[in-house]
């Protein structure tokens, strides 16, 4: 239409090449590609430089030394003369025993908090909810050590311990309980366990087949009950009980035989758990009332009674909304389990960043190795999450 | 044909039955309803009676609160004469006695910074806002370590005690801010590199536990440095602190700039503005509006984790109560120690939780997603 000023290109509507938001965006990704490789030179500079003047060594080879050490508790055959890879794994598996049973006792506690905390019970709802806000509000180190030193620490030496029933002592050394000593035949009380499990899952797919098919019921939980805790109690008594248990016995000074829980297991495991509970109470309070009454009404309307109603249309709906918070807390407890360092739990951080890191000075191997354990299980967790909530995901119109 | 023209009158309401309305109503309603809501409410007052009463005995009733020494502890309860007594040595930890001045100082500034944040009709808020964020570090600074405006210099191994524990977590929420605005910016990025590199630094730092990254910052950091160059534990900590804390403030900003509609970025490009100007002036403002309380929460969470720092050495106020209960000089003293710090942590974090729900209904203009 109008005359263009003349400009030097033949293409008037192009602008300079520094005003083309492609070039740019080329230009700032390649500065901060070169200046995050010129960073992490210097550094690894740096590092090399640093370790060569102090005579540390470098690599992996340390692995296979031996550590010297003893460690309190260990899942695995362990002495001071294995190796610092052994040690890896003890610790490693000692991060993963508390974290499995926190997580285990933290989801029953948590969930029973939450629910008692939309108690129509005035008191009861109470009750739950001072015990949220005042856990959730002080620091889990904190609850640590105040299990630890304040009550577990606190408690009597062996010689007058708290008896609990014949067998069961908790004294300042820990809490002793019977060993379980399997004989020869439990074998088969293992596999009529499996082959019950396993035929419950088959009568639960045949019921729900017949169901649909019939609309008859089957009293599956009543049956899979039966089988469960039944079959392996007939094979134990025909097999003639292989199992005897071994009692811890009361010495000049300490107990001998039987099992113990260490104090340190102890009050971490308690300050987890309640620690964990806590976030875990509002998770499915949240989680809960988010399935509108709308819903409950409607399953009312169908005929469905208390249970069914719970069972078919209000969990399934809050599980929408409490799973993704509620495994961010999982990893949130196994982050904390590292918090074992402070009382002298012998988790992954305690003894393999701990105690092998000053024995070695191989901070860079040892703090990497470690890093890259709690980061596996977190981001194989997230993947995991990322693909239930694609799969769970309302479906909207 | 109206009631009175045959003589007949409807009798007044009768009152509602006295169990159904009043303290007994409510009772009735709430804690006797159903057999399983009294076996309920009987549970709920065998714990009370278990174990609230013992407490309250232990805390209140029982407890010895003054005196000079253990020998004024003989009730059976709680020793509160041990708290009493090492009071000073809990907030300024090693702090020289006669610069005590300068922390009470700040602690008037912070809570005369804090208070008018309460009052929602209070002026220039925004002001003071900013100056709680920017001046206010660097009067503490000043004042803290001292070496300029003729106040003797305190060196940073002296700093303990809830004074410290302070100083970290705002340290902390100062620099974590910023820089997890920027993370947040560079992991919704259109460009491929800076994305990446955002999303593999707030992955790291939220895949690890925090004592891991302190255990790096004190262990490694020094290797990273050149020769010469010489951080103190303090710093150490802190770095890893503002590193572990900014991946997840990013992420926080991040579910508010997500929640900011797309027409505002299109307003803001339509108007002309560039890339800092549209995110400073259009989307920034309305996405921190939207999480501020879940900055609030993050920070709560930071200030919990301020105590991890005594696994490194370091002498806030969960380490000082450590350090004072050994004292051969008292025994038995954990439980008032551990409790004390409690009370203390719990009075902080129950406050600002209760300010960021606060927060939360007022900041509501209706914009979120229901």
């Amino acid at each position: 239409m109008s005359d263009q000023p003349n400009t030097p290109t033949s293409n008037p509507s192009r602008p300079p090449p520094w005003n083309n938001p492609a070039v740019r965006s080329i230009v700032y990704q390649v500065i901060a590609v070169v200046l995050l490789g010129y960073f992490a030179w210097t550094i690894l500079n740096n590092t090399l430089d640093n370790m060569a003047r102090r005579g540390i060594r470098t690599g992996f080879s340390f692995l296979n030394n031996e550590s010297g050490f003893g460690i309190l508790l260990s899942l695995i055959e362990y002495d001071e003369s294995s190796t610092y890879g052994r040690t890896f794994l003890v610790g490693l598996l000692n991060t993963l025993l508390v974290s499995v049973l926190g997580i285990f006792f933290a989801t029953i506690f948590g969930f029973l908090l939450g629910i008692a905390r939309l108690s129509t019970n005035w008191l009861i709802a109470q009750l739950a909810s001072i015990y949220v806000e005042m856990i959730r509000n002080i620091p889990l180190l904190l609850q640590i050590f105040f299990w630890y030193t304040a009550v577990l620490q606190a408690l009597p030496g062996p010689r007058d311990s708290i008896q609990l029933g014949d067998s069961y002592f908790l004294n300042n050394r820990g809490f002793y309980f019977p060993k379980p000593i399997f004989e020869d035949g439990f074998g088969a009380v293992l596999f009529a366990l499996l082959a019950a499990i396993a035929a419950a899952i088959f009568i639960g797919r045949w019921a729900r087949r017949r169901q649909d098919r019939t609309g008859a019921r089957f009293p599956v939980f009543l049956t899979s009950l039966g089988l469960i805790v039944g079959l392996p109690l007939v094979v134990f008594l025909l097999v003639g009980a292989p199992l005897s248990f071994e009692t811890a016995v009361l010495e000049r000074f300490s107990f001998t035989g039987g099992s113990r829980v260490i104090p340190e297991l102890m009050a971490l495991l308690w300050a987890l758990t309640m620690y964990t509970a806590a976030f875990i109470a509002e998770i499915v309070r949240a989680g809960i009332e988010s399935v509108s009454h709308g819903q409950i009404e409607a399953a009312r309307s169908l005929g469905l009674r208390n249970g069914p109603t719970l069972r078919l249309i209000v969990i399934p709906q809050a599980l929408r909304v409490i799973i993704p918070p509620l495994t961010s807390q999982y990893l949130n407890l196994t982050k904390n389990s590292s918090l074992a360092t402070a009382i002298g739990y012998p988790d992954l951080v305690a003894v393999f960043m701990g105690t092998s890191l000053n024995q070695t000075g191989q901070a860079v191997e040892i703090v990497a190795m470690t890093m890259a354990v709690y980061l596996t299980i977190s981001l194989s967790i997230s993947f995991l999450m990322n693909w239930y909530n694609r799969k769970v995901a309302l479906v909207e119109r | 044909m109206s009631a009175t023209e045959n003589g007949w009158q409807p009798a007044p309401d009768l009152p509602p039955p006295s169990s159904s309305v009043g303290i007994i109503g409510w009772i009735r309603q709430n804690l006797f309803s159903s057999p399983l809501n009294i076996f309920l409410t009987v549970v709920g007052l065998y714990i009370i009676y278990k174990a609230g009463v013992p407490i309250l005995d232990w805390v209140f009733w029982s407890a010895d609160f003054s005196g000079e020494d253990q020998s004024a502890c003989t009730s059976g309860g709680a020793c509160w004469v041990f708290v009493g007594q090492r009071l000073s040595f809990f907030i300024y930890g090693f702090y020289p006695e006669s610069e005590y001045w300068r922390i009470n100082v700040l602690f008037v500034l912070l809570a005369v910074l804090i208070i008018p944040q309460m009052i929602p009709a209070f002026p220039h808020k925004k002001w003071l806002g900013w100056f709680f964020l920017v001046g206010f570090p660097i009067v503490s600074y000043v004042l803290l370590l001292g070496g300029s405006f003729s106040l003797p210099h305190v060196e940073t191994e002296k700093w303990g005690g809830l004074m410290l524990t302070l100083v970290i977590s705002f340290v902390g929420i100062v620099f974590a801010l910023p820089l997890g605005t920027l993370l947040a910016l560079g992991r919704r990025s259109d460009m491929p590199v800076i994305r990446a590199i955002c999303v593999g630094f707030i992955e790291l730092w939220r895949g690890v536990p925090l004592i891991s990254v302190l255990f790096m910052a004190s262990v490694m950091l020094p290797l990273f440095l050149s020769e010469g160059a010489h951080f103190n534990k303090l710093l150490r900590a802190l770095i890893g602190i503002v590193m572990f804390q900014s991946a997840y403030m990013a992420e926080v900003v991040r579910g508010g700039l997500q929640a900011i509609p797309k027409g505002q970025y299109e307003a803001a490009a339509a108007l002309g503005l560039g890339y800092w100007r549209s995110m400073g002036l259009v989307i920034l403002p309305q996405a921190l509006k939207l999480v501020i309380p879940g900055i609030v929460n993050t920070f709560i969470a930071l200030f919990k984790d301020t105590t991890l720092v005594l696994i490194i050495g370091l002498l806030d106020i969960l380490a000082s109560v450590q350090a004072a209960i050994t004292d051969p000089a008292w025994s038995a003293v954990a439980a008032e120690g551990y409790v004390f710090t409690a009370v203390a942590f719990w009075i902080f974090c129950f406050g600002m939780s209760r300010y960021s729900q606060g927060l939360e209904r007022r900041l509501d203009t209706g914009h979120k997603k229901r």
